[in-house]
């Protein structure tokens, strides 16, 4: 184990092991604003493996969706360097090279579930009998089967974060970005949600980066999990889990387990002033 | 009542109380009631002048019967505008010019046709406006400038300008039409199309869609809702234009030029029932966009309520 792993080192380590798919180096993003400019990220330096899990985690305003909005080029940075699948994000994006999954489900109201899911089907121009195969697959990846023509708001909002994480995944992205995705939803949704998140993880062998503020949630699902601080947001510990990929459940009751979540909390409060 | 009919008298009362009717046939009851007051009130003048002229005795209930059933009333009883409607509506045919039909189906053509024109004119302009930030700054307070002329101002001048350029007839009137009903259309669609939340279109950004997919799978739809709000207002509107506009025409034909020459002639009874036709004409209008919003609200999966 080790504190603020230097990059450079770990990209060397992973060459020989890996392909690293994302790589950010000495990054800042500053929001400039009238008053006093946010620096919202300060010197974030890291790297993400291929068939990596990799969760941010950090009290509101450290900076974790920021993060990932750079990394899906939804937000550009101040400098530094970034590149996503060894291209800039903005070419990644062109590519389609990621799927996003939102806080919220975003799902057009006016569509039906499956007409959701083929939306970004219907941009990247597939055929109509694809995009229904597509969909039918996810649908029933996510245990949706039998939902096409239901419209969003009869859905309950687990369901409907569901649907969102098959439209993601309908567009069949190695990397699969996922901010919060089960913030709104009560306890028990969210802990089968994450079993099925995590089975789906093992199945494709996806990379996925997933932002939350639940440090179980945080531990059970990731093979890295980065801690960050806020004002300025920035990256206070880096922790590769000793947990094995296959996992149920039960193994948030093993030593192991409570041992990392208790240094991403000591990492948590390390980093947060009560001051304000 | 009897006791087995207590049942559905009661059902029938809370039907009548939870409904529209009761509420909708107080407001009549309450309107006739002071109608006919009113028409009392204001034709007596006359009629009590006519009287000491000719010498006739009379009593209050004369003057009543009297002031309800003037041929050239001030204010005509209601009674006075059904019977004319009855005439005017179902007895002549409607190809005739006496026939309200024939001058509401001139009016109307003139209504759907700057409806029609001010639809499309008000969508292009919404869209320039929401596309291009330039348009924003330059079109906006033109639109808005537009909108406090007075309609009977400009009216003559398009008449004059058009007529020129060799249109005439209905194009003028639709155009005069279009020039009312094409504001709200505007004012909705650049909101509507603004509507889109940052979430989706961050989406769509993930896609990297073009603009034109955002446009015609995000905006479009998501406008769709403010569209047929501003469409019941701007129909309704539409009509006001095209009744206007058959003013200063010249017109002889429509509902417009129906309340002018009643107005020349002082008949206050054919105003009176053109005006009921043209309200209903309004009714009807609004009532048709309503229909089709519902119609593609639920196609769109819109909640039933």
């Amino acid at each position: 184990m080790y504190f603020c792993m230097p990059s450079l080192s770990v990209r060397t380590l992973s060459e020989v092991k890996t392909k690293p798919v994302i790589e950010i180096d000495k990054l800042n993003l500053i929001f400039p604003a009238a008053d006093t400019p946010v620096h919202a990220l300060c010197d974030i330096d890291l790297t993400v493996n291929a068939g990596d899990f990799v969760s941010f985690i950090g009290p509101s305003g450290c900076g974790k969706t920021t993060l990932m909005r750079v990394i899906a080029d939804l937000e550009t940075p101040t400098d530094g360097h970034i590149s996503v699948n060894d291209m800039s994000p903005a070419q990644a994006r062109l590519k389609r090279a990621y799927g996003y999954v939102f806080q919220a489900p975003a799902l057009y109201p006016w569509r039906t579930v499956q007409k959701n899911i083929m939306l970004p089907l219907e941009i990247m121009g597939l055929s109509r009998e694809e995009q229904r195969t597509r969909a039918a697959r996810n649908l029933s990846l996510v245990n949706l089967e039998g939902f096409e023509k239901k419209f969003p708001w009869q859905l309950s909002g687990g369901m409907q974060q569901r649907v969102s994480i098959a439209r993601a995944l309908s567009v069949e992205p190695d990397l699969l970005l996922m901010d919060e995705p089960f913030g709104a939803l009560d306890e028990i949704t969210r802990d089968h949600l994450n079993e099925q998140l995590l089975q789906l993880w093992n199945q494709t062998k996806k990379t996925v980066i997933f932002v939350t503020h639940s440090i179980p949630e945080a531990v059970f699902l990731s093979s890295k999990i980065v801690v960050m601080s806020p004002r300025p947001g920035k990256i206070i510990d880096i922790i590769e889990s000793t947990l094995p990929r296959d996992r149920t459940l039960d193994i948030r009751e093993t030593p192991e387990f409570l041992e990392i979540s208790h240094r991403v909390r000591e990492g948590l409060r390390s980093g947060h002033s009560y001051d304000d | 009542m009897t006791e087995g009919r207590a049942g559905t008298g009661t059902e029938l009362w809370r039907r009548l109380y939870s409904g529209n009717t009761l509420p909708v046939a107080t407001i009549i009851l309450f309107i006739l009631i002071i109608w006919y007051a009113g028409a009392v009130y204001m034709n007596s003048d006359r009629l009590i002048d006519q009287y000491e002229r000719s010498n006739t005795d009379w009593d209050f209930e004369q003057l009543v019967e009297d002031s309800w059933s003037m041929e050239r009333p001030i204010l005509p009883a209601p009674q006075q505008i059904v019977v004319e409607l009855d005439k005017t509506v179902l007895d002549k045919k409607i190809t005739s010019k006496r026939s309200l039909v024939y001058h509401a189906w001139v009016t109307l053509s003139s209504t759907l046709l700057g409806f029609a024109f001010g639809t499309i004119l008000g969508i292009v302009l919404a869209v320039g406006i929401v596309h291009v930030q330039t348009l924003d700054r330059s079109l906006m307070p033109w639109i808005i400038a537009s909108q406090t002329i007075p309609i009977l101002a400009i009216a003559p001048m398009i008449i004059v300008v058009l007529g020129h350029l060799g249109l005439t007839g209905l194009v003028p009137k639709a155009i005069i039409s279009m020039y009312l009903c094409f504001f709200p259309i505007t004012i909705g669609m650049v909101k509507g199309l603004r509507s889109p939340a940052r979430i989706q279109l961050d989406l769509m950004q993930t896609y990297s869609a073009s603009n034109s997919d955002i446009f015609w799978k995000l905006r479009i739809p998501a406008s769709i809702p403010f569209l047929f709000t501003s469409l019941k207002v701007a129909v309704a509107i539409s009509l006001v234009g095209a009744v206007v506009a058959e003013l200063p025409t010249g017109a002889v034909e429509g509902l417009g030029a129906r309340l002018l020459a009643g107005s020349y002639y002082g008949q206050t009874i054919q105003i009176w029932s053109a005006l009921v036709v043209a309200s209903l004409l309004g009714v009807l209008l609004v009532w048709t966009v309503g229909m089709l919003e519902k119609v593609a609200l639920r196609q769109m999966g819109e909640q039933a309520a």
